[in-house]
């Protein structure tokens, strides 16, 4: 059964005078992965940061056009931002663990959303670090500060964290790009995995992982989505030339 | 790297002979004189500061020490009694002072500083934060002695009138040294507060927390040994200061019964007397300078650990 989880119509972003989006139109299946290439600077990222409203933070920044989740509009003036970040969770390029414990880690987001009980909480915790496939390799050292687990197990982490708020869409800016390869195997075998209960929208430099890990995959140059359908379409029969270009490694 | 540059070298150089052809000769490197003259001119300038450090130090234990083993050191530092001309020197009414002065500046500037610091770094706009960090720097330049003038003229009489006793009190003391000290404090908060990573801050609110919850919940602990550093810093001014100190606060050398009653900081008990005392009175002097430095070290160090302490979690 397909179902549109999220839907982009006619987004454009600003930053000040610069316009580092142009009408971007995307249909986000549910619990399939999406990614989304191009070369630095094409405005995948900034899309990205569209869907959990993470743009507003940077000072200038305008958003026009419209996005729904679960045909519900999240560019609306009294929406609820915080219940929308909930729903859509972002993992990040560099591993953002917290200066805090593994297990202070995992509990920060149930924590904030008002779950006190000790017992509730180690479970969470316990369920979303199994989840992220690291509970084997750190459920003795729980208390131990999360800098010092290593690259991949930080990003690992920081999915967890992700998984104990329950979202439903999990946003990923390039998450494996401060990863050596077997991390970054890992990472994507639990990709893998993660798509049969989440919708996910990856953004990477690396068109084999994209060809790997993603059900549908999005363009973008210049702040244009140039083309957008199932990955495996994309990558074996490009409809434009910029994106035949690209991934065959004419630039970029 | 570099072992594989010299095998490389040799190799070539082995090849080149067998083939005859003109090798470059390596560079050597010249050991330059200024290169010398400009590190030797370092560790002399090193050598000056702590030398000069450590001869006011020893000077001060060597002239002040004596007297404590004289008058017994339980004595020096819980007698109550200080009075020179009956050879009497008990500092615990300074100690206590210097204690009290502090504690009470820090109880309102430490909240207070850290606060705006916050609202600098994250509530306002860049612009405008940058506008008030300006201005709090300026606030530091102020000498002490404007501070101290402007308490005598405004604060002190406003507490005679409105609260009671003559004016010249703790709470004057703790109003003005509060003053003084809160550029540090907000100014070393902010810079801290400024250079947590972004992530932090994005991974906190993307998990769906409000920016409150996100600035107490992880900004301010990543940032905390920065404010721990401010606080501290702040807490060494305010008790090393002594122009403005001496200037609202009365001086008595007795116990503060309220913060409207006099009091006398171990800094100003140096400074009024140091005039006219001579004999074991001067040397009376050193020792209160001798503990004042024991009493920042001791601050500093129990300080240095709680950050390491901390440390531990940060990355």
């Amino acid at each position: 059964m397909k179902y549109l989880k999220l839907k982009s119509e006619n987004i454009k972003v600003f930053y000040k005078d610069f316009q580092a989006l142009y009408d971007v139109n995307m249909d986000i299946q549910e619990k399939r992965v999406t990614a989304l290439i191009g070369p630095s600077g094409c405005g995948k990222s900034t899309f990205l940061r569209t869907i959990n409203r993470l743009n507003e933070l940077i000072e200038g920044t305008r958003t026009e056009g419209q996005i729904y989740l679960d045909e519900e509009p999240i560019y609306e003036k009294d929406r609820d931002v915080v219940g929308l970040r909930r729903k859509v969770g972002m993992v990040f390029q560099k591993p953002s663990v917290f200066p805090m414990s593994i297990y202070e880690n995992v509990a920060y987001g149930p924590r904030i959303h008002g779950i006190k009980d000790r017992n509730r909480l180690s479970e969470i915790v316990e369920r979303s670090l199994k989840a992220a496939n690291l509970w084997n390799e750190i459920s003795d050292r729980l208390n131990s500060p999360a800098a010092r687990l290593s690259g991949g197990q930080q990003q690992r982490l920081v999915i967890a964290r992700v998984l104990a708020v329950e979202p439903e869409v999990i946003l990923m800016d390039e998450p494996a790009s401060a990863l050596d390869p077997i991390s970054t195997s890992r990472l994507e075998d639990l990709i893998g995995e993660l798509k049969k209960n989440y919708t996910i929208v990856i953004v990477t430099h690396n068109m084999q992982q994209a060809a790997r890990i993603s059900d549908y995959t999005g363009f973008f140059l210049n702040g244009h989505l140039v083309e957008f359908s199932r990955t495996d379409e994309l990558f074996v029969n490009p409809r434009d030339k910029r994106t035949e270009d690209y991934i065959t490694g004419r630039f970029g | 790297m570099g072992k594989y540059i010299e095998d490389g070298l040799t190799a070539y150089r082995m090849k080149a002979k067998s083939e005859k052809i003109s090798v470059p000769r390596p560079h050597r490197i010249k050991p330059l004189n200024l290169e010398r003259g400009i590190e030797w001119l370092l560790k002399l300038s090193a050598a000056i500061a702590i030398l000069a450090i450590v001869l006011i130090t020893v000077f001060i234990f060597a002239r002040g020490i004596p007297l404590i083993f004289k008058t017994g050191l339980i004595d020096f530092i819980f007698n109550l009694k200080w009075s020179p001309s009956h050879g009497s020197y008990g500092i615990a009414t300074m100690l206590v002072g210097s204690l009290v002065i502090t504690l009470s500046s820090l109880i309102w500037a430490v909240p207070l500083g850290i606060l705006s610091a916050i609202f600098m770094a994250e509530v306002a706009p860049s612009r405008i934060g940058n506008l008030l960090g300006r201005l709090v720097e300026l606030l530091a330049g102020i000498p002490s002695v404007v501070f101290g003038f402007f308490g005598l003229i405004v604060i002190v009489p406003f507490i005679r009138s409105h609260l009671g006793g003559n004016g010249m009190s703790v709470l004057a003391g703790a109003i003005i040294l509060g003053i003084m000290i809160l550029p540090t404090i907000i100014s070393i908060s902010r810079d801290s507060i400024l250079t947590v990573p972004k992530e932090y801050k994005e991974g906190s609110l993307a998990l769906g927390a409000t920016h409150i919850q996100s600035i107490s919940g992880v900004i301010l602990p990543a940032a905390r040994s920065g404010i721990i550093t401010a606080v501290v810093l702040g807490m060494g001014r305010a008790i090393g200061e002594t122009m403005a100190v001496v200037m609202v606060t009365g001086n008595s050398t007795i116990i503060p019964g309220s913060i409207l009653s006099p009091v006398r900081t171990m800094t100003s008990n140096i400074v009024l007397e140091m005039g006219y005392a001579a004999g074991d009175h001067q040397a009376a002097l050193f020792a209160t300078g001798a503990v004042l430095f024991i009493f920042i070290v001791i601050l500093n160090l129990v300080v240095s650990f709680s950050i390491k302490a901390g440390k531990n979690y940060a990355n």
